[in-house]
């Protein structure tokens, strides 16, 4: 009998069968998710979505005064306050990215254990929440920059600052990556979920957030720029404020880098995906 | 020839095996430690000397070797005991968990109801969780909108829609969720016990709603419950599962009856000194020690035939005025009626006592029944105050030979005196 059948369920799809189409299908639910997330973070709070902006104000303040003035590392002549805030949002957006995503299947096991959709969306809908925030605090950002400019600091923004969608696309690509990587390690082993946020500060000390490139050598700057996350940064800062070293080759690597954690991490997630439920 | 029927569902030799014990390793280093060990064909370092990678002691079938056909239109009932396989059966049909072997094939989409209210958040109002519920169930916000209205309508809680459902009682919440379940576009509806919640008038029009969109609509619809009521006023076929197997595929109240039969087993005798679980009430004035049917073998009565029962029992206190009842219960334990007898015994406190009870049984319709007995007494006011209670003997009814065929499922289980003609007169 020849019939078609809507779906076939079998112990394992192909490896590389990445199922993108069908969270296409479900793209409503992503949006669904993202405005729950976003409507129900800061209900009974005290400062509300002040907090967006609370957390990478004060962590810039304490940059600034122990790795500006105490330990008095060179910002390349920026005024050290926007020095760092340039780099500190976007790190932040992008650890928030990582931690936010990699506890995917752990806090929404009892959902996935009764009902399946494509579990991707959850990680997606993470991710998306965060672009949101992120705006908020870049918002933050342009204003103190606004303020710095009109008193005259020595800034000066060139067309790479356009990129920015760019950046903050590819942080989002990169964030959601290593998130699901990780989120589908832990369904097994619950120990890398420590491991995460640890992990996430020692990575920022290899990224140019607090200290300026241009204070490297050759050999130790080609080394920080393999890392996906340090073109980026860099970039972001060259194109606001005009310091630092750029260069789109790294760039270009740090796509590559990218593109390719997201497909191993998509491949993984959908083989986790599959039977977690009887491991988690 | 009449048309060959279409199928929804397909199942071909499913099977699903779980891990008993510690799953993996639980730690990384240890799971890498075996990788590697396997990876050089040498002995695995973690696994304990004698044991045998994956020795099929250490798994555990939860289906094994599952065949099912599953028609369009049919509405299936699933029964079985606990760890039967059920729920793994509609986890792998709803894809919550992948099968060990074996294919399942679908034609339609599904949507689950393992649980109502799954991805409910407390903090959005109930508008806000039918779109995030329905996303969730797989529907549009489009496909949403255009329902709205009715599963507002359905859910009874138009009143409260725009309040976030942690003020919701617990009995609105079920109502909202099951609302949005039951107004899903997909052809094939699964249910996991989900009418068990809400109150009656909400479950009969829950039914009623399953039934109306399978005929109607021919939606497929596979449903788990052990009230057996519910099976059999929503379900046309069913199946019973056993061990991760079925045992048995076809009509509703057979199927019923077989389960059942499982469930319990036929005594004619119950010494409740070794069955403490089948107490109701514990350190009661008396503690029934032994029951069993008189002059009889087996458990199985002639409709009208006395039903003849020997109870013991410990008097722990002092005991006047004692009284006893028989409880008639269908097997899936609805009650059906009460026999009393008043003021039988009077005993002191220690005291054995012994006696022989006969109930009638010619108002039961042919059947199996189970009973519940209780000894209590009368307190000034007609208060009944238990002194014991327990389960007790099960027993079946068949008919005799005058009897017409009884259609127990509209004409209920008990045979009421046959009407009396009144003599022609012409005004009364």
């Amino acid at each position: 009998m020849n019939k078609q059948w809507t779906a076939v369920i079998r112990p394992r799809n192909s490896l590389l069968d990445l199922r993108l189409k069908e969270v296409w299908r479900y793209r409503d639910l992503v949006r669904l998710f993202v405005v729950r997330d976003f409507k129900t973070k800061y209900k009974q709070t005290v400062l509300g979505p002040l907090w967006f902006i609370i957390q990478p104000l004060f962590t810039t303040v304490i940059y600034n005064f122990v790795f500006g003035n105490i330990a008095g590392l060179s910002t390349d002549g920026m005024p050290g306050f926007l020095f760092y805030m340039a780099g500190n949002v976007p790190w932040l957006y992008f650890s928030t990215c990582i931690t936010n995503t990699s506890n995917t299947f752990v806090s929404n096991a009892a959902v996935f254990g009764k009902v399946y959709f494509p579990r991707l969306t959850t990680p997606i809908a993470t991710t998306i929440t965060a672009i949101i925030n992120f705006v908020i605090q870049f918002a933050m950002f342009l204003i103190f920059w606004v303020y710095f400019f009109i008193n005259g600091a020595a800034i000066h923004i060139n067309w790479v600052a356009a990129l920015t969608p760019a950046f903050i696309i590819q942080m989002a690509i990169l964030g959601l990556g290593f998130g699901i990587i990780i989120s589908s390690l832990t369904t097994k082993y619950r120990d890398l979920q420590v491991l995460v946020s640890f992990g996430i500060s020692l990575w920022m000390y290899a990224t140019p957030v607090i200290f300026a490139s241009s204070s490297l050598s050759d050999k130790t700057f080609n080394l920080l720029m393999l890392n996906p996350m340090s073109p980026i940064i860099e970039m972001m800062r060259y194109g606001w404020l005009g310091t630092g070293r750029i260069s789109f080759i790294f760039w270009g690597i740090s796509w590559i880098t990218t593109f390719f954690v997201l497909f191993i991490g998509i491949i993984m997630f959908n083989k986790v995906e599959k039977t977690f439920m009887d491991t988690v | 020839m009449e048309k060959e029927k279409d199928i929804a569902i397909q199942i071909n030799d499913l099977k699903k095996r779980y891990r008993l014990g510690v799953i993996g390793g639980g730690t990384l280093q240890g799971d890498i430690q075996s990788w590697w060990a396997r990876i050089r064909k040498k002995e695995d370092p973690n696994l304990k000397i004698g044991t045998k990678a994956y020795s099929k002691n250490e798994t555990f079938m939860a289906l094994d070797g599952l065949d099912l056909t599953i028609y369009k239109g049919e509405r299936l009932g699933i029964i079985g005991h606990n760890g039967a396989g059920k729920s793994t059966l509609l986890k792998l049909l709803s894809r919550v968990t992948a099968p060990t072997e074996g294919e399942i094939k679908i034609d339609g989409r599904i949507s689950s109801m393992l649980e109502v209210g799954t991805g409910f958040n407390g903090e959005l109002t109930g508008r806000e969780n039918i779109y995030l519920n329905g996303a969730i169930l797989g529907m549009t916000t489009a496909e949403v909108d255009s329902k709205i209205e009715q599963i507002i309508e359905f859910s009874e809680c138009r009143k409260f829609i725009d309040t976030p459902v942690k003020r919701y009682s617990s009995g609105m919440y079920v109502k909202l969720a099951f609302a949005v379940a039951a107004h899903l576009d997909s052809e094939i509806l699964i249910m996991d016990e989900v009418l068990a919640v809400g109150d009656m008038t909400f479950q009969k029009k829950c039914l009623n709603k399953m039934s109306e969109v399978s005929q109607t609509e021919g939606r497929t619809i596979l449903y788990v419950s052990h009230n057996m009521n519910t099976i059999r006023q929503l379900c046309d076929r069913c199946i019973v599962m056993d061990h991760g197997k079925i045992i048995f595929n076809g009509g509703v109240e057979e199927a019923i009856g077989i389960y059942l039969n499982i469930a319990v087993n036929d005594e004619i005798e119950i010494d409740y000194t070794r069955k403490k679980e089948l107490f109701y009430m514990h350190d009661g004035g008396i503690t029934s020690s032994l029951v069993r049917f008189l002059n009889k073998e087996d458990n199985i009565f002639a409709r009208g035939e006395k039903l003849m029962l020997h109870l013991e029992w410990k008097n722990n206190i002092d005991i006047s005025d004692l009284c006893f009842r028989i409880e008639v219960l269908t097997r899936d334990r609805a009650p059906i009626g009460t026999a009393m007898i008043y003021n039988f015994y009077s005993g002191k406190k220690g005291e054995i006592g012994r006696s022989d009870f006969v109930l009638d049984t010619s108002m039961l319709a042919p059947g199996k029944y189970a009973m519940t007995y209780a000894f209590f007494s009368k307190n000034e006011f007609g208060n009944n105050i238990n002194l014991d209670n327990m389960k007790g003997l099960n027993f079946t009814i068949i008919r005799s030979e005058n009897d017409i065929l009884w259609d127990k499922k509209n004409w209920g289980n008990v045979m009421l005196n046959n009407i009396e003609l009144l003599p022609a007169n012409g005004d009364r």
